[in-house]
């Protein structure tokens, strides 16, 4: 099972949706997810991915999308610093 | 001056989980102290506790929904429910912000505390559940009560150990007299039976063992009483203005006209005479009753030593001779003490004592002790008048908070 699917398995079960309601390309407002529900979802990403999701970079995780391409950089040990910027507004996203 | 009424009534305790089962056990006696089943209690020398049998929250809601409920705002939820129900209460938009709720809670999220505690120590984990915080404030069965019926006037939680439903009640009666709301859901909600909570009763050396028999482990103003045991529940009352509910044509269960809290500001376990006689006075001052009115008290009577032998000083202080004939019973000997869900549990009982005329016993009493020589309704309820009542609760320390309930004719 690679991160998306996992992602989309893990927000699935935490928002008790049934499966194929969430697609790659939901964004967490389609979904009904809010402020609350979004933290549960880092929560039980961090708990199964044994990873820490520094909150700056948690804050800016708005879609589907953007938690498997975070969720992807720090499990492949990359640099995040350029994700971090952008949370604080200080930088675009560059390119992987 | 404007009066406060009863109009609903929701129960959900060891002894029943609505208010018609919960008299009728109340009244035959049955307790609801058994072996505790939400976790394994082979370790404690107390592993008894009045808990709410058979229960399984997915019967009640739905699994969303639940994530965000601890069990004691479970209990708030469900007690709350009977009580709007049986009221018939139907609020209008325009009425949203003078409708409001009240609910105390002595130990709030225990549970979610607990297993939040159990994790970080035990399992060493390194970070706690998102929804630990909003599952275990004191305040969430408030908010959750409040979401649930749209309620949006004068909100809040009391904290008074077990005192804290008799507080809330209070506090919700004089919102309404003084007109700051014209209908509040009042009452209180707990469940701290967890492994945590009993150790730390365990510890106090307060709590009746009675492993052996659970159902008799709690016997107040008996000679052979060993202590308390520890329960759990909610209950909730809709209080509504007098003229209101009159109008709409609801069924008035009872009157709340006296509210006396003080405090002992002298030991933070041991109750003195002065505090709480203070408050029943109070009570009955601003129901403006004479001492002789009253026909029976629902005691705090927890079942230990000290507390049911001050709690009879303090009867005989302020009802002189008449103490002796005056009906006294704690109904905590069948649903424990349900700490912050207590007086609100024992209010229930005494308006349904007023409703039907008849008062519930004090179960398990074996023989007559000295220090407690009041009339307790020893094990067998009492069909009798009860015009006018009154609800003790004296909490750890020192804070108390007595009702005073009247039928309407």
């Amino acid at each position: 099972m690679n991160v998306e699917e996992k992602v989309i398995e893990t927000i699935t079960r935490e928002q008790h949706l049934t499966p194929g309601e969430v697609k790659p390309d939901s964004t967490f407002a389609e979904l009904g997810i809010d402020s609350l529900d979004g933290v549960n979802i880092l929560f039980a990403l961090e708990e199964e991915f044994k990873i820490d999701i520094p909150d700056n970079v948690a804050q800016n995780m708005k879609s589907v999308r953007q938690v498997v391409d975070s969720l992807s950089r720090v499990l492949e040990g990359k640099d995040i610093s350029d994700l971090v910027a952008m949370a604080k507004g200080e930088a675009q996203p560059t390119s992987n | 001056m404007r009066r406060v009424v009863i109009t609903g009534l929701g129960v959900f305790a060891s002894t029943g989980k609505d208010s018609k089962t919960f008299f009728d056990n109340l009244c035959n006696a049955r307790s609801g102290v058994r072996r505790i089943t939400q976790f394994d209690p082979s370790a404690l020398s107390v592993q008894i506790a009045a808990e709410v049998p058979n229960y399984d929250p997915a019967d009640y809601f739905p699994t969303k929904r639940l994530d965000l409920l601890d069990r004691f705002s479970q209990f708030a939820l469900l007690a709350s429910k009977e009580a709007v129900k049986s009221s018939g209460l139907e609020i209008k938009e325009e009425e949203r912000s003078r409708f409001g709720v009240v609910i105390g809670s002595g130990m709030g999220g225990a549970q979610g505390l607990d297993h939040g505690y159990l994790r970080l120590y035990a399992q060493q984990a390194t970070r706690l559940h998102p929804f630990t915080i909003p599952k275990i404030m004191h305040n969430a069965p408030v908010s959750q009560v409040c979401m649930e019926y749209n309620a949006q006037g004068p909100s809040f939680s009391t904290a008074t150990a077990c005192s804290s439903s008799g507080h809330a009640i209070g506090e919700a009666f004089h919102l309404i007299k003084f007109g700051l709301a014209d209908v509040i859901l009042a009452g209180g909600a707990d469940s701290p039976i967890t492994y945590g909570m009993m150790r730390s009763w365990e510890s106090v050396r307060v709590l009746a063992s009675g492993n052996g028999d659970p159902a008799r482990a709690c016997r107040p103003f008996s000679a052979d009483r060993e202590g308390m045991v520890i329960g759990e529940g909610a209950a909730v009352l809709a209080l509504e203005e007098m003229e209101r509910a009159r109008q709409r044509g609801a069924e008035i269960l009872a009157e709340i006209s006296g509210f006396g809290m003080t405090s002992d500001a002298g030991h933070i376990t041991q109750p003195s005479v002065d505090g709480p006689a203070r408050a029943i006075r109070v009570a009955l001052e601003e129901a403006q009753v004479n001492a002789g009115e009253v026909d029976y008290i629902n005691a705090h009577g927890t079942g230990t030593r000290l507390n049911d032998a001050t709690e009879t000083t303090i009867v005989k202080l302020v009802f002189g001779e008449r103490a002796r004939h005056l009906p006294v019973s704690s109904t905590k000997s069948m649903h424990g003490h349900a700490m912050g869900a207590t007086g609100a549990l024992e209010l229930a009982a005494t308006v349904e004592a007023l409703r039907h005329s008849v008062v519930p016993p004090t179960a398990n009493y074996t023989e007559p002790d000295a220090e407690c020589d009041l009339d307790v309704v020893p094990n067998q309820a009492r069909p009798m008048p009860v015009r006018i009542a009154l609800s003790n609760s004296f909490a750890f320390g020192g804070l108390n908070a007595v009702l005073l309930v009247r039928r309407l004719e």
